[in-house]
């Protein structure tokens, strides 16, 4: 194949980009969520609140993605959850993920990496078993692709934290939207 | 040879943003590059429906070629859309685009407080558009 293969993109996007200190990132993050723990009494309210913060960076880093990866429109959605996990995930967390366990319909899809850069340095405290405490990748995903058109669900089901083997992130296709929203004509 | 105008169009229509880029360009009013703004959009959505598949070079409008200017527009599949005016003969004008892009992602979109689909009032994104357009302008007219 002429075309380069996605691995191949992501590599070239991830070289291409501006980077910080990994443990900037990590230590930043950490501080995020341990002040969201404190300023919320449920952990359910701070994984909705991670969840809700990434939704708002995906929907502007989807620019940025565009952008810098030069990558072609995406012709089907087996195809965007390579991009997510070959080439996003590279470019913004220097990691890859695998697309595994497709659902019957191929509206669902799990990733599945095992290197978690915002999760470096940390272990779960035993008050907050039930916190997904990098829920913000979740929402990103589900804001950058609510640009394009995309209206997905996003859960982590595995995290390495609570002692799982990987971490795991359950994407699911609710709609595709209308290209463009019919407008009234006057 | 050179570049005219530049506007930013969000994915409802409205313009969010129009600069002039020479002092050769003939002088638009506001009211006008509002004008100009919607008509291309809508001119856009109707092309779309005519021919909803890209091709090659993109989707819908991608070039446009009058008497005394083109027009080439770039739009990324989120729906913001980027077009810009120049003299005729000017070259690569797509390249220009994708590189206001990329400037867009990143000073415009990065930035925390800028409103998302509201028009661009950011001075780090204008500054960078300058050096970009200078650029240009320079390697063109070498």
């Amino acid at each position: 194949m002429s075309r380069p293969s996605l691995q191949t993109v992501g590599e070239a996007a991830f070289a291409r980009c501006d980077r910080v200190s990994a443990e900037l990132l990590a230590l930043t993050y950490g501080t995020f969520v341990r002040q969201l723990l404190l300023d919320y009494e449920k952990v359910a309210d701070v994984n909705a609140q991670l969840d809700a913060v990434g939704c708002n960076i995906g929907v502007r880093l989807v620019e940025d993605f565009l952008a810098k990866s030069k990558i072609a429109a995406c012709n089907s959605f087996a195809h965007t959850a390579d991009v997510i996990a070959k080439v996003a995930f590279k470019m913004f967390l220097g990691v890859t993920a695998n697309v595994t366990s497709w659902s019957a319909d191929r509206n669902t899809f799990s990733l599945l990496f095992d290197d978690n850069p915002l999760a470096e340095f940390t272990e779960l405290p035993e008050q907050c078993p039930d916190l997904w405490y990098s829920n913000v990748l979740c929402g990103v995903i589900r804001g950058a692709l609510e640009m394009l058109n995309m209206k997905v669900g996003c859960t982590f089901v595995r995290c390495k934290l609570r002692g799982h083997d990987t971490n795991e992130i359950r994407v699911s296709l609710h709609e595709l939207l209308a290209e463009q929203p019919p407008q009234a004509d006057d | 040879m050179g570049l005219q105008y530049l506007f930013v169009i969000n994915k409802a229509g409205s313009l969010i943003f129009d600069r002039r880029l020479s002092e050769n360009a003939p002088q638009l009013s506001p009211n006008d590059c509002l004008h100009l703004a919607s008509t291309f959009h809508g001119m856009q959505l109707l092309v779309q429906q005519l021919s909803p598949e890209p091709s090659d070079h993109g989707f819908g409008i991608v070039t446009l070629e009058t008497e005394s200017y083109v027009l080439q527009a770039y739009r990324p599949e989120t729906g913001v859309q980027f077009f810009v005016t120049a003299d005729l003969k000017t070259e690569n004008l797509a390249a220009f685009l994708r590189d206001v892009y990329v400037i867009y992602a990143d000073y415009v979109m990065k930035n925390p407080f800028y409103e998302l689909d509201m028009p661009i009032k950011v001075d780090r994104w204008e500054a960078h558009l300058k050096r970009l357009v200078d650029k240009y302008n320079n390697r063109v007219n070498v």
